[in-house]
């Protein structure tokens, strides 16, 4: 249960970074390490060279930007939880992040790194796939910009290339009359999601759904956008039916597959649920909006 | 190899290792502070966590290297002068610890939460106690005592003249 050796690094620049990558025969870049460390001391992962991005300061803020918040790759978890622009601004990123890990491990963990693992029962990546989010990567040849749904390719499967890092997370701020929900099942507080439903409606001034934002965690290989569900809703009049439709929607756009915490058919009827409440609350909030 | 220079419990500590060795071994084996104790080492237990520049870490997930120039809090820096901390004291009255293992986690984590929220409900304190694993209690008495030491805290009551002071037991 110890790590197997490795040479560290730790630059000051991302400039410095990306070299030292660029230079490596194999290096792992360390974020806040809440899940690094751990295969690290399982061995699951066994880098010859770690290149720690915790004395970049560079990559750690929070601003308003051309109509989007941007967030430092680097940001901590907690600083997401507690900041007030985030709450205000993508509130349902708050929800979601409160339900990562526990205390501890959000004082550490970076918003960068959960997102990069790409666990896809994990709850930022669900956020980043549901809200559309534009990530940022920056490599030897500069940054691009990836639409979350292209970055996600399968189980810890990111679209960075070799010698690329996560380097910021762009995200749409919420418009006026838009509820929010995340609603989680797990076994114990604090444990990755058997799934997960992230959901947020926009009403217009009649009442009617607007406009739906919809991803299932814990369900597929990746984090998944049910966009047949958002579309299926937009025009509507958010009733207890119109709901249970857009529920079902979901779970239909679910992939779950049998594994120790639950077999596929269980996993689709939580997402079910899960979907059922997450609009529902949505909803609620959007009408207290009013 | 990397020489690694910190505080902990006020004191600069010096020591040299590799770059694989985590915190919590490095406080363990070249600081010799053995109360953290290190249960499952791979961030799901909870028994080893401290605080860096005054926030609970796992210090089984964050390398030894990675501290460097820290402010180290650990069990150890609890109380002072064979005295037992509020915290501690309100554990010991109200047997939120059975073998002790886990509680050298459990009390770095509440430190952190009482000073944040004073005055938790019981929902809260179950909340911020999930992150770390009691095979003992069942968790009752632990939420018991974190309850206390709140109280206690808030009061700003000292430890009772006529409890024994811990070096006694030691």
């Amino acid at each position: 249960m110890k790590p197997a050796a490795f040479d560290y690094h730790a630059p000051a620049t991302l400039a410095e970074a990306l070299q030292i990558i660029g230079d490596a025969e194999d290096a792992r870049v360390l974020a806040g390490g809440q899940s690094l460390v751990p295969m690290l001391a399982i061995r699951l992962a066994q880098p010859q060279a770690l290149v720690d991005l915790n004395g970049i300061a560079d990559l750690a803020y929070i601003r308003r930007d051309n109509g989007q918040v941007a967030i430092g790759a680097m940001t901590r978890q907690r600083q997401v939880e507690q900041n007030p622009l985030i709450r205000q601004t993508v509130p349902v990123l708050t929800a979601a992040v409160e339900q990562v890990g526990h205390v501890t491990i959000r004082n550490r963990g970076t918003v960068g790194g959960s997102v990069a693992h790409a666990d896809p029962a994990a709850e930022l990546p669900t956020v980043m796939a549901g809200l559309r989010a534009t990530l940022v990567l920056t490599g030897p040849s500069g940054r691009r910009e990836v639409p979350a749904g292209e970055f996600f390719q399968s189980y810890f499967t990111t679209s960075l290339r070799p010698g690329e890092i996560l380097t910021e997370l762009r995200l749409p701020v919420s418009p006026p009359r838009t509820g929010w929900a995340f609603e989680e099942l797990a076994r114990r507080h604090g444990d990755f999601a058997v799934a997960a439903v992230m959901a947020t409606t926009t009403l217009d001034a009649d009442g009617r759904i607007a406009a739906a934002r919809l991803a299932i965690a814990g369900a597929g290989p990746t984090p998944i956008a049910a966009t047949d569900a958002e579309a299926a809703l937009v025009g509507r009049d958010p009733s207890a039916a119109v709901i249970a439709d857009g529920a079902a929607a979901v779970a239909a756009a679910a992939q779950p597959v049998d594994d120790i915490h639950g077999t596929a058919d269980y996993r689709r009827q939580v997402v079910a649920v899960l979907a059922r409440r997450a609009l529902t609350a949505a909803v609620t909030r959007a009408k207290e909006q009013r | 190899m990397v020489e690694i220079t910190l505080s902990v419990n006020g004191q600069t500590q010096t020591g040299v290792c590799e770059p694989r060795r985590t915190l919590a071994d490095f406080l363990r084996r070249s600081c010799g502070l053995t109360g953290t104790h290190l249960g499952c080492e791979h961030g799901v237990c909870g028994a080893c966590t401290v605080l860096v520049d005054g926030v609970s870490v796992r210090s089984c997930l964050m390398l030894a290297v990675q501290a460097r120039g820290s402010e180290v809090t650990t069990v150890e820096g609890l109380g002072g002068g064979g005295e037992l901390s509020a915290i501690q004291t309100a554990f010991w009255d109200n047997h939120g610890l059975q073998c002790g293992f886990c509680t050298p986690g459990i009390l770095m984590t509440v430190s952190e939460f009482l000073a944040e929220n004073p005055d938790p409900t019981d929902d809260e304190i179950r909340s911020r106690l999930s992150g770390n694993l009691c095979r003992c209690t069942g968790y009752h008495f632990i939420v018991d005592a974190v309850r206390d030491a709140a109280a206690r805290l808030r009061a700003a009551e000292p430890p009772a003249a006529d409890r024994p002071a811990v070096a006694e037991y030691a």
